[in-house]
């Protein structure tokens, strides 16, 4: 049996075809305006390429950077209603107090605070002001605001009120998607109702993007499962995609760690992923991509996701490289990005870009070389220099110790990579353009949970933590893990500090093989 | 009295706020709550048109008297349950309205964490200055750990406030310990999180008794990271320059045990030595702050002497809710401020008060 995995990027759409360990095809086409093309292409092209019977493929794996994308250019959001629930609590910081302007402008900017919410304990903080959401409901239909958000205080450990708001919300408006609060993250309020917001302003765009893969596959006759990546590596179901777009925020760079350690068999090393625009930098540990420890930004906005920490710079194939009047040479963070085949000067075009950098100094073929012989010298050393520099210093960033760790270089812009960064080697596996999409492809299934436990009625720690593993496996298996290859890769208990009645927080993650593609 | 000029007031900026909320992080010690949220609320405070200001210590008249301010409860309650805003204001009036008097300015308890924005909110809203000082140079986790009530300060009378409008006043306490007791209790009741303001205190003894300059530092230290990571310097060889502390160790987390008990964070930290110190092991004993530092089980720095975690990459301090197996740190020791090492604040503040009977306190100046 065969799997497919496939990369949607801003630029390129990769497809990959794998049978068991072994890549037996891996290309890149031009992504699309929408998108399903762009897919179908990259997949007929594989299979042709792979000659392969498509009725073998048990899988397909699809990666996207789509949603982060339109969160960072403000770009396919519907307007949100942001609704907190929780006054008179957090009446000082309205919703969305800490967002970019044009983020907040780009979602409407329609924050709503109104009474209710919990204690930690569960007891009510105030009752719900239903009249309240009532009069939000109207505004709704009035203003023609695409989704809500919906946050309380404490739901994470009591969801009702959050479960009545959207009651009552779609009892006014039927045909509203609600996002319940305590569906999308943890404790923490600012972040989890940013998150919320973001992926109730994502709800329209992943509701087309997740069609527009479905009807790929069936024109591509591909009537297998398929799935998409989420930030940790592992897999969700289509279908929930489309109820949580920033489930997947940070799967780009996941997918491309776990593709290099794939490719090349390291499992400790710094991976650069040069794309066209920039560069993500991450370390890799154990062969998984090392989490980021504290909150991440995404877009200008704090979320409590688990992430890889990964480090952007802005370089890549498409940057601009440029002269200032005193001679400084800088190489982006501006950049043509997929426009590179039209305006770089090896394309023809009229415009410096790194890659023009990289074939003029012999690093790289390709396009047209006499089109850079005439360069001046001085100013393409200058440029390289710059570029080696950039790199180098992101790389230190990421590095763990003295330790002499590889360096992996994926993704389409790893032309601009020198054969060596400091003391570092630098290695460069074959198929290296497309680890994004082997990422994707040989991604895991998970089950988590997370919540609050009283350590009462002889109920013991150890207790709890096997009752949220029991439960974590359920659901890995619920969602398709094979039991026999389920491992726990996250097991965490926090005592909460000051509370009476023992609570204390679990938080346990399981994962494993989808079924009918492991071993 | 000599013809007394106005007091010169420093006016905060937001990127004063900005390197506040790094620095008192940092003096946090591993505890103190996370001061994200409260910059967040100083910085809306300003937008609405509100001064956040500090003056020096020594600029205050003897007689005048002074209130302090902090939150009192569960951080974790506080991340999730946000202030209503103006609790801190509702103590302050209350006491002065119960006593018959007027504070000139507003005094933080614990620069170490989230209570290093409360003061300067509650000033604010009450048009008022804060004192560049506060009572720890640092966090501790309990009320009476304050160089105010060592030193001799009754807090009683005092007010409560939660975010409902309750309000309590505590009118006696027979003991500093009877009142962190008695407050504690209140709070729980009002939700894990409210703000409490103290019996005023005079201008003198302010003065004679709070760790000084505390507020300059903390936001020193924050601009020192941040200047460092903008020049891709090591911020923590930045944080001890700046402080003049001394790195201990840099290791890997190796083990994390933690347990509640008696209404607190305990645990232990284990590391396994990187770089400098690769082939050593080191630990940490927490509760709620990072108390005891040990290498090779052999203890090497003692509470109140500050132990700091830090990431090593980031310079960032890593509360002890968030430390997590794998992360690599760098444990930077502080000496404490001296008014936390006389034997009456040790009674307190030193090893014993947090019950590690065979652990005496030697500065980490001192060779052992």
């Amino acid at each position: 049996m065969y799997r497919i995995g496939v990369d949607v990027g801003g630029t390129n759409t990769d497809a990959v075809i794998l049978k068991d360990r072994e890549v037996v095809v891996g290309l890149k086409r031009p992504t699309t305006a929408d998108v399903t093309s762009g897919v179908v292409n990259a997949l007929e092209a594989a299979i042709t390429q792979a000659g392969i019977d498509r009725k073998l493929i048990s899988a397909v794996m699809i990666g996207t950077t789509h949603f982060t994308n339109a969160v960072v250019e403000r770009r396919h959001l519907n307007k949100v209603a942001a609704i907190r629930i929780g006054l008179p609590a957090a009446a000082c910081l309205p919703p969305m107090v800490d967002w970019p302007a044009d983020l907040r402008e780009a979602v409407g900017d329609y924050g709503y605070m109104i009474h209710g919410g919990y204690e930690f304990d569960g007891r009510e903080l105030h009752p719900l002001d239903e009249p309240a959401l009532i009069q939000i409901a109207k505004e709704i239909a009035d203003k023609d605001i695409r989704a809500a958000a919906v946050t309380c205080i404490f739901s994470p450990i009591q969801q009702n009120m959050e479960e009545r708001a959207k009651q009552i919300l779609q009892e006014y408006c039927p045909d509203l998607p609600v996002v319940l609060s305590s569906d999308i993250g943890r404790m923490g309020l600012l972040e989890r109702e940013s998150a919320s917001i973001m992926n109730a302003s994502l709800l329209e765009l992943s509701e087309r993007t997740i069609d527009a893969f479905s009807e790929a596959l069936v024109s591509c006759e591909l009537h297998c499962p398929f799935f998409i990546t989420q930030n940790d590596g592992t897999l969700m179901a289509a279908e929930s995609v489309k109820r949580f777009p920033v489930q997947t925020f940070a799967s780009g760079p996941t997918n491309s760690m776990r593709g290099a350690a794939f490719l090349t068999g390291v499992k400790d090393a710094i991976v650069v992923d040069i794309g066209g625009t920039t560069s993500d930098v991450g370390a890799l540990q154990h062969g998984f991509p090392r989490q980021a420890s504290t909150v991440v930004d995404v877009g200008g906005v704090r979320t409590n996701f688990r992430m890889p920490d990964v480090f952007a710079i802005g370089l890549g194939g498409g940057s601009l490289v440029e002269q200032g009047a005193d001679g400084k040479v800088t190489v982006g963070p501006k950049s043509v990005g997929y426009r590179i085949l039209e305006e770089g000067l090896v394309f023809g075009g009229n415009t410096l870009t790194a890659s023009d950098i990289a074939v003029a100094t012999g690093m790289a073929e390709m396009g047209d070389a006499s089109k850079v012989a005439d360069l001046d010298p001085a100013l393409v050393e200058a440029a390289r220099a710059r570029m080696a520099e950039m790199l180098e210093r992101a790389v230190e960033r990421s590095r763990l110790s003295a330790a002499p760790l590889p360096v992996i270089a994926v993704g389409g812009g790893s032309i601009l990579m020198p054969e060596k960064l400091g003391d570092l080697e630098v290695v460069r596996p074959e198929n290296y353009a497309v680890a994004n999409a082997v990422g994707a492809a040989i991604a895991q299934i998970s089950g988590d949970v997370d919540r609050i436990f009283a350590l009462e009625n002889g109920l013991t720690r150890e207790d709890c933590l096997r009752i949220a593993e029991e439960e974590a496996r359920a659901k890995a298996i619920a969602a398709g893990a094979q039991a026999d290859t389920i491992e726990l890769i996250e097991k965490e208990d926090v005592p909460l500090a000051y509370l009476p009645g023992h609570a204390t927080r679990i938080r346990v993650k399981v994962v494993g093989e989808m079924g009918q593609i492991g071993g | 009295m000599a013809n007394k000029s106005q007091p010169k007031l420093w006016v905060l900026t937001e990127e004063d706020i900005d390197a506040l909320e790094i620095g008192s992080a940092i003096l946090g010690t591993g505890g103190g709550g996370n001061p994200y949220i409260g910059k967040l609320r100083a910085k809306q405070a300003m937008r609405e048109g509100l001064k956040l200001q500090i003056m020096d210590v020594d600029d205050v008249d003897d007689d005048a008297l002074v209130v302090s301010v902090g939150g009192i409860g569960a951080p974790v309650v506080g991340y999730e349950r946000l202030k209503e805003g103006r609790e801190g204001l509702r103590c302050l009036r209350t006491l002065e309205d119960r006593l018959n008097f007027n504070a000139v300015a507003v005094v933080c308890e614990e620069i170490g964490g989230q209570n290093s924005m409360e003061p300067l909110i509650t000033a604010a809203l009450a048009g008022l200055p804060v004192l560049d000082c506060d009572g720890m140079g640092r966090a501790f986790p309990e009320m009476q750990m304050v160089t105010f009530s060592i030193y001799g300060h009754r807090t009683t009378p005092s007010a409560l406030c939660d975010l409902h409008g309750n309000t309590v006043i505590i009118d006696h306490a027979v003991s500093e310990l009877w009142h962190e007791r008695m407050a504690r209790a209140a709070t729980v009741s009002q939700g894990g999180a409210s703000v409490l303001a103290s019996a005023p205190m005079k201008g003198s003894f302010v003065k004679q008794y709070a760790i000084k300059h505390t507020y300059t530092q903390a936001i020193a230290l924050g601009r020192a990271v941040l200047k460092a990571r903008a020049e891709f310097r090591d911020p923590v060889a930045a944080v001890a320059e700046q402080e003049k502390g001394k790195v201990v160790f840099t290791g890997k987390i190796q083990d994390l045990k933690r347990h509640l008990s008696k209404g607190f964070v305990f645990g232990e930290a284990h590391l396994n030595g990187i770089d400098a110190y690769e082939g050593d092991e080191g630990s940490i004993v927490i509760q709620n702050e990072n108390l005891i530092f040990r290498r090779n089980g052999k203890v090497e720095v003692v509470v109140p002497d500050l132990i700091i975690v830090l990431d090593v990459e980031t310079g960032e301090a890593i509360t002890t809710e968030m430390l997590q197996y794998g992360q690599r740190v760098a444990i930077l020791a502080l000496p404490a401020p001296e008014l936390l090492k006389t034997p009456e604040a040790l009674e307190v503040v030193g090893p014993r008060a947090f019950g590690f009977d065979d652990v005496e306190y030697i500065p980490m100046s001192v060779e052992r």
